[in-house]
């Protein structure tokens, strides 16, 4: 063990039930290579917005099992932790353009959805907040833009699944719902089929042709220039240049 | 009737397991038939045996050979049989206890998967939620 | 006095006419109910063995909602909703172990002693406006429609939670919607329920034998409160008649459908177009409804 002065305090935890003293300011994921562990798969973005990193970890003295992403949650003192790189949930294989926006097809997709029992155990473990068993409970009213609409903020990583008391898969069924809405059910996007349309009748057609003939001096100084929304602004802000517009 | 033998330590102890379950004393059933009589589903002839002969079984700590049986698995607990029990016993309770001592080795009584598509596309919501709550662990 | 509403997945579904003509029916007759604004399957059926009580917890949850919304009674439409919220409601204001064990299973949400009351359409129409005063308010009556009440289990099995002790709440709105009631034999039997799904055979036959009783006592129609005996008896009739090719066809209808009818409600609110053709079919001969809406 390091004496070294200069060295962040340490803090005792316990990686799968073996006591380890890492810097107080670590998140799990760090703490766990910095005790030694390699991360080939249960690792990926570490910013927090993947989902592959899910972490189980209970606190001293606290019956309660929690949850955080290993990439984000820091340790504390004699936290007792595990990563849960990967659950073996059943993800089903539809052929998206044929399948209707419409209940049957998740009911015929995932009929385990009747079985869960209104326990709350995957909203209480849900790293994201995720009101998890009330868009199950949408679903099984068969209310799919209530259920794309709850579950908007799930990252996948499919912790519910394991708490889950009925074995559902909670995570895929609200992605079949939240694709099933945002392609099936919400309205469509009219300016953006507008500008569609407007890119392929060639409206952007002189600029980039304007671009493309720019020597690479001319390109550092557009991009140096190019227009950048400020950090703090209101809906009013519109952006000056109107090339092609 | 039938012999059925006479029950080994194991059997009244599984015997016990039903009568805790389900909340009911099985051997308060004095076997007079009021509920094979009163149950819809024996009315239709799927039941492999009656109602009564199950809590027989039960007494005599056979539950296995009670489990094995239809008649548990096609109870729809509507209580025709409690209504008419001179004994005031639970028998929805029972066949619950029976089937609960199946599916909690974690045995499907129905496959939610198997079920057909067509039926899962029309059966209301609450057929299936009903059905998987009695037949699936 | 504040009344919650608890409508049940089913009645979003496959039985949005029960929930349409009862809320039509509601209006009509100047009563407010408000539906909960969150809720969950209350779980179908009861939970029946002693040492399960996960499954309580499901309809204990939306008491625990109505509780919060400050309502002192939960409206249901459903008759197995009735059944398992009324249930799990006698549980946790009478057993005080078992109480104790969900609510500290359920810390999430504030503790709950069964105070809200779990009523059902007719109990509620009967101790809020009463069959008299509906009688009244019946613009287009049933005169000489012979209906079958079909009370099934639900509402009147296990005693402890029967909306009454002998069936006639049926029989007294339907008097009071000016039909003549036909008694029969089957009136308060299984029509099998869910085991639609693991007996399908055995299902079909139990209300085949339903269907037979009410039809050999003359009956033109039949009414339940239940989507599975809506389900088992109404949309799998010609399954049904496969096996039984003597039954003739039997209109079957939710009660609040022929209540909104006589109630004068757009014709729109029984959506006819949920149920069998044959209830369309039979209104319309009767002029009751126009042919094609």
């Amino acid at each position: 063990m390091s004496t070294n002065a200069t060295v962040e305090n340490l803090v005792p935890i316990f990686i799968m039930g073996k006591r380890y003293e890492v810097p107080e300011t670590f998140t799990i994921m760090k703490a766990m290579e910095h005790t030694g562990y390699k991360f080939l798969r249960g690792c990926g973005c570490r910013g927090g917005v993947c989902g592959a990193c899910s972490a189980v970890y209970r606190k001293a003295g606290d019956y309660h099992i929690r949850s955080g992403l290993a990439c984000q949650t820091v340790v504390e003192p004699d936290m007792y932790l595990a990563q849960l790189p990967f659950y073996p949930a059943l993800r089903q294989v539809y052929d998206y353009a044929t399948t209707e926006a419409a209940a049957a097809a998740v009911f015929a997709l995932y009929p385990e959805l009747f079985r869960c029992v209104a326990c709350n155990a995957c909203t209480k473990i849900c790293p994201m907040e995720v009101q998890v068993m009330d868009y199950v409970a949408a679903l099984k009213r068969g209310d799919i833009l209530q259920a794309a609409e709850q579950s908007f903020d799930c990252i996948q990583c499919g912790l519910c699944a394991s708490r889950c008391m009925g074995e559902l898969p909670q995570y895929h069924i609200a992605q079949v719902a939240r694709r099933l809405a945002g392609g099936k059910l919400k309205p469509r996007a009219q300016h953006l089929a507008d500008m569609l349309a407007a890119i392929q009748t060639g409206r952007f057609g002189d600029a980039l042709a304007d671009l493309r003939r720019a020597d690479k001096d001319r390109l550092r100084t557009l991009y140096e220039q190019r227009e950048l929304e400020p950090e703090m602004t209101g809906e009013e802000w519109r952006p000056q240049a109107t090339v092609g517009l | 009737m039938q012999f059925l033998g006479t029950r080994s330590a194991a059997a009244a102890e599984t015997a016990h397991k039903i009568n805790e379950i389900s909340g009911q004393n099985v051997g308060r059933c004095m076997q007079c038939g009021q509920c094979s009589g009163a149950c819809p589903m024996f009315a239709t002839g799927s039941l492999p045996v009656p109602p009564r002969r199950i809590m027989h079984l039960l007494q005599l700590g056979h539950v296995e050979r009670a489990a094995v049986l239809e008649t548990a698995w096609c109870c729809a607990a509507c209580h025709a049989c409690e209504v008419r029990c001179p004994r005031s016993l639970d028998l929805p309770k029972v066949m619950e206890a029976i089937r609960q001592l199946t599916l909690r080795r974690n045995v499907d009584f129905v496959a939610p998967g198997a079920v057909p598509r067509a039926v899962l596309a029309s059966a209301p919501p609450i057929a299936m939620v009903a059905a998987f709550r009695r037949l699936t662990p | 006095m504040r009344i919650a509403y608890y409508p049940g997945c089913t009645l979003k579904l496959t039985a949005q006419n029960l929930e349409a003509a009862a809320l039509a029916s509601l209006r009509a007759l100047g009563l407010v109910v408000e539906e909960l604004p969150r809720w969950n399957c209350c779980g179908a059926v009861a939970s029946l063995a002693e040492d399960d009580l996960l499954h309580q917890v499901a309809p204990v949850r939306d008491l625990v909602r109505a509780a919060e919304r400050g309502a002192d009674r939960l409206l249901t439409l459903c008759a197995p909703c009735y059944n398992t919220l009324a249930r799990a409601n006698r549980l946790m204001a009478e057993d005080e172990e078992k109480r104790k064990t969900i609510n500290l299973f359920m810390e999430e949400e504030p503790d709950y002693a069964g105070q809200v009351k779990v009523v059902h359409l007719l109990d509620f129409l009967r101790d809020d406006l009463g069959f008299e005063a509906l009688a009244t308010k019946v613009v287009r009556p049933l005169t000489g429609l012979k209906v079958a009440p079909y009370y099934g289990c639900m509402l009147l099995r296990p005693k402890r939670v029967a909306i009454e002790e002998h069936p006639t709440l049926l029989h007294r709105l339907l008097a009071a919607l000016g039909a003549e009631t036909v008694d029969f034999p089957a009136m308060t039997d299984c029509c099998g329920a869910y085991q639609i799904l693991g007996h399908e055979a055995m299902a079909l036959d139990a209300s085949a034998a339903i269907l037979r009783s009410a039809t050999r006592r003359g009956a033109q129609a039949l009414v339940t409160s239940c989507p599975l005996c809506d389900y088992n008896l109404g949309a799998r009739q010609p399954d049904l008649r496969d096996r039984h090719g003597d039954l003739p066809e039997l209109p079957v209808y939710y009660f609040t459908q022929l209540l909104a009818l006589a109630l004068g409600c757009a014709p729109e609110a029984l959506r006819l177009d949920l149920s069998p053709p044959g209830c369309r079919r039979l209104l319309a001969e009767r002029g009751a409804i126009a042919a094609a809406t």
